[in-house]
């Protein structure tokens, strides 16, 4: 049996941009894993591909769309969610997607999270966490854990990151996941779960980013941080979330699961209910 | 691969591990070295070869031309789509 | 229960307030999307179609500000549908970085903004017409927008079914310019028969056209593809190629950047409407939009009265800016009067195109401008000329 065999295609590229290939993200960046996750799961979702959406932000993250051979917007920083929102509302047979930055969703775009949650807009959202601004640079964000060096702060972080999936818990979020570029046989599954699901779904997903965080935290390889979720991270889809929170000073365990998965009459039902 | 004390199920033989080809698109590797590290056969080694921008694509190790189960982790985990497994049905595979 | 007014039309005379009117024109162009946030003078634009729009099968939604409202309507837009979102100053400063990115992604859309008193928060319940720089200069970067300027209830409504046609026939994110006066109005409005409501409706790509997405013909306005419609469209903020790819290159962004403003000058003599009275002979050319156009023409008709040969020039549209129409009355017209509750905004755009006197008559917000001052500089000109 030959060894390896040379080719020029993927399987997975009539789902992408191939003629834009290599993408621009570092290597060892998770970026490309979890794009891969996003279009099988595309694939496995027996809903018309051209009723697939993608919507991003700015960021490392924002540059999904690009790569994505589908229906893709990539609009202003922060404002995916509420972009998405008028896209499902104003077409409610597309299955929207967003897939964007930690910053991006939750410091810009924080508000948004809030209320697209709160009011159960049918959307997917996944959270990309490297715990920083990669594309600027590597900043620190809403997500940079307590210690952590960025380039604005260099004498480690000070502030108490953001705890995704209790904040996404507790708007009401039909589905609150947390999986890692490493776990991309789970990250699919939920994937492919949110998009089964009406309501408004989030799954945060870990993502080394070897320059931007990587580099300033002794983490300096792609390979580095998957071994950081090889070790650290435990998965507990019972999890209490209050204790979800990503410490990486005293070495706790970084939580991953499908942690809820719940009904809520989605936003597009809620007025004829009303004006009855 | 007898393992002692452990019993062996009579219909072992009714669930063939699958078999797998690796394909490989040397041209988009950036060398991150995911595929090499988490394939659970540990099918992959960097290869002695440059790509063209300058990284040690994955080529299958000596010894391990059949040891590829197909388990598909490799088309996911790769960020670069440049590696993928592709299952060889049991009858190609000689016994 | 069948509500009496479960229908888009609602044909017959109205004795309506401005801000109602605009409702009822987006109604009539055959709204679907309406996102906004509550902002004195122009909420009652979003309670009207809170009510009217699912009556119909529309959806109406308050965002949770400004920004998520300029968003969510671009969002809808690129579903299919005609979307729009009202608001005031403070609003539309929020919606500025998103206007240009309907700007750049050319989606069409209409943004009504009832003008108050500003800077800040300012006179959040009185009049003012100091956003017009604003509406052209608002968002960063080169682009030509549309604005439209009503003077009365009526024009409300005939003006916000312009606003769609001209944001779908051009692609480009389309203003009303109101002013408090005129939203907080009530006047006679008259809704024709649905059959009389113009409709412009978006250029589609055609099926099998070997075309790119943002590859554009003479008019320089491309097709406009749907999601789900099956191109497989990538929509992006960055600047962009014919194929709708990031082109962060300066040839590529020169060309793009051209294109979406030379889409609107090149149809600038098609877009700009303005209404001419007593301007033929006229000595003294009085330019005046809005509200004070009204009052303008008051002062216009006392002039005459007083053996002054003025005339009014009302701009209905802002933008374009009506530079023909100027340039031609510097060549018969002694001196003009830019009436404009602002301290001199639409008078900057007046100075360009002519070598006469320029004379104004500001303030900066609060009332509707009364005839006096518009009289004296209207005599003050005709004395210096």
């Amino acid at each position: 049996m030959p060894a390896e065999l040379v080719v020029d295609a993927h399987p997975l590229d009539p789902l992408l941009r191939a003629d834009r290939l290599p993408h621009i993200w570092c290597p060892g960046c998770g970026l490309g894993p979890i794009m891969a996750c996003y279009a099988q799961a595309i694939l496995d979702s027996g809903i018309p591909r051209d009723n697939h959406v993608i919507v991003a932000g700015i960021g490392c993250t924002g540059r999904i769309p690009g790569y994505l051979n589908i229906d893709s917007f990539h609009t202003t920083h922060g404002r995916a969610i509420p972009f998405a929102t008028g896209l499902k509302i104003g077409n409610p047979e597309l299955e929207v997607t967003i897939i964007s930055g930690d910053g991006d969703l939750f410091a810009i775009g924080g508000n948004h999270i809030l209320h697209a949650a709160r009011r159960n807009i049918d959307l997917n959202v996944i959270c990309v966490n490297n715990f920083n601004y990669g594309m600027t640079g590597g900043q620190g964000g809403p997500t940079t854990p307590t210690g952590a060096r960025t380039s604005t702060t260099p004498y480690g972080c000070f502030e108490t990151p953001i705890n995704m999936p209790w904040l996404a818990y507790a708007l009401g979020a039909v589905l609150v996941a947390r999986w890692s570029a490493l776990h991309v046989r789970q990250l699919k599954n939920a994937i492919s779960r949110a998009m089964e699901k009406q309501g408004f779904t989030f799954i945060e997903v870990l993502a080394p980013c070897p320059i931007g965080f990587g580099r300033p935290n002794d983490l300096g390889e792609g390979l580095d941080e998957m071994h950081l979720y090889q070790e650290e991270c435990i998965v507990d889809h019972d999890v209490d979330l209050r204790q979800a929170n990503i410490d990486l000073r005293q070495k706790q365990p970084i939580v991953l699961g499908n942690f809820v998965d719940i009904e809520r009459p989605p936003f597009t039902t809620l007025p004829e209910q009303f004006r009855s | 691969m007898a393992i002692p004390g452990l019993r062996r199920p009579l219909d072992l033989d009714k669930f063939p591990v699958p078999r797998g080809q690796v394909y490989i698109i040397p041209s988009r590797c950036k060398g991150c070295n995911f595929c090499i590290e988490f394939c659970p056969e540990d099918v992959l080694v960097e290869s002695p070869n440059l790509n063209a921008k300058g990284y040690h694509y994955p080529v299958v190790a000596e010894g391990k031309e059949d040891a590829c189960v197909n388990c598909g982790f490799c088309r996911l985990i790769c960020p670069e789509f440049s590696i993928y497994t592709e299952e060889i049905k049991s009858q190609e595979v000689s016994p | 229960m069948t509500s009496p007014t479960a229908q888009r039309v609602l044909t017959g005379t109205h004795f309506m307030v401005g801000d109602h009117a605009v409702a009822e024109g987006a109604m009539a162009a055959g709204v679907m999307f309406f996102a906004g946030y509550p902002i004195t003078p122009s909420t009652e634009t979003a309670e009207r179609l809170a009510r009217r729009m699912p009556e119909v099968g529309a959806h109406f939604i308050q965002m949770e500000d400004e920004l998520a409202s300029m968003c969510a309507i671009l969002g809808a837009s690129w579903a299919g549908v005609r979307s729009m979102t009202a608001t005031s100053g403070p609003g539309f400063s929020l919606m500025m970085e998103n206007i240009g990115l309907g700007m750049i992604t050319e989606t069409p859309c209409v943004v009504v903004n009832v003008q108050r008193g500003g800077p800040s928060t300012g006179l959040p319940t009185l009049t003012a017409q100091a956003d017009i720089m604003q509406a052209k200069w608002g968002s960063h970067g080169d682009y030509e927008p549309i604005a439209y300027a009503p003077s009365s209830p009526q024009e409300c409504f005939d003006f916000t079914i312009k606003a769609f046609n001209s944001a779908d026939r051009y692609r480009v994110p389309t203003f009303v310019l109101g002013d408090e006066i005129v939203g907080h109005m009530s006047e006679r409005v008259v809704i024709p028969d649905a059959s009389q409501i113009p409709y412009v409706g978006r250029k589609r790509p055609v099926p099998g056209e070997q075309r790119l997405l943002y590859e554009a013909d003479e008019s320089l306005i491309p097709a406009m593809p749907f999601a789900s419609d099956g191109y497989r469209v990538h929509v992006t903020g960055l600047t962009h190629d014919e194929r709708g790819y990031p082109a962060t290159l300066p040839e590529p962004h020169d060309r793009l950047v051209r294109r979406i403003c030379d889409k609107i000058r090149i149809h600038a003599d098609e877009i700009i409407e303005v209404e001419e009275w007593q301007l033929q002979d006229a000595d003294i050319a009085v330019v005046s939009f809005g509200s004070t156009a009204r009052t303008a023409r008051h002062a216009v008709a006392a002039a005459r009265q007083d053996g002054i040969k003025a005339g009014l020039l009302r701009l209905i549209t802002l933008w374009p800016f009506a530079e023909k129409h100027i340039r031609a009355l510097d060549k018969r017209a002694k001196a003009f009067v830019v009436a404009e509750v602002n301290l001199g905004q639409v008078v900057t755009q007046v100075e360009r195109f002519t070598a006469k006197p320029v004379l104004r008559a500001n303030h900066a917000g609060g009332r509707m401008m009364s005839p006096e001052p518009i009289m004296d500089a209207i005599r003050e000109a005709s004395h210096a000329s």
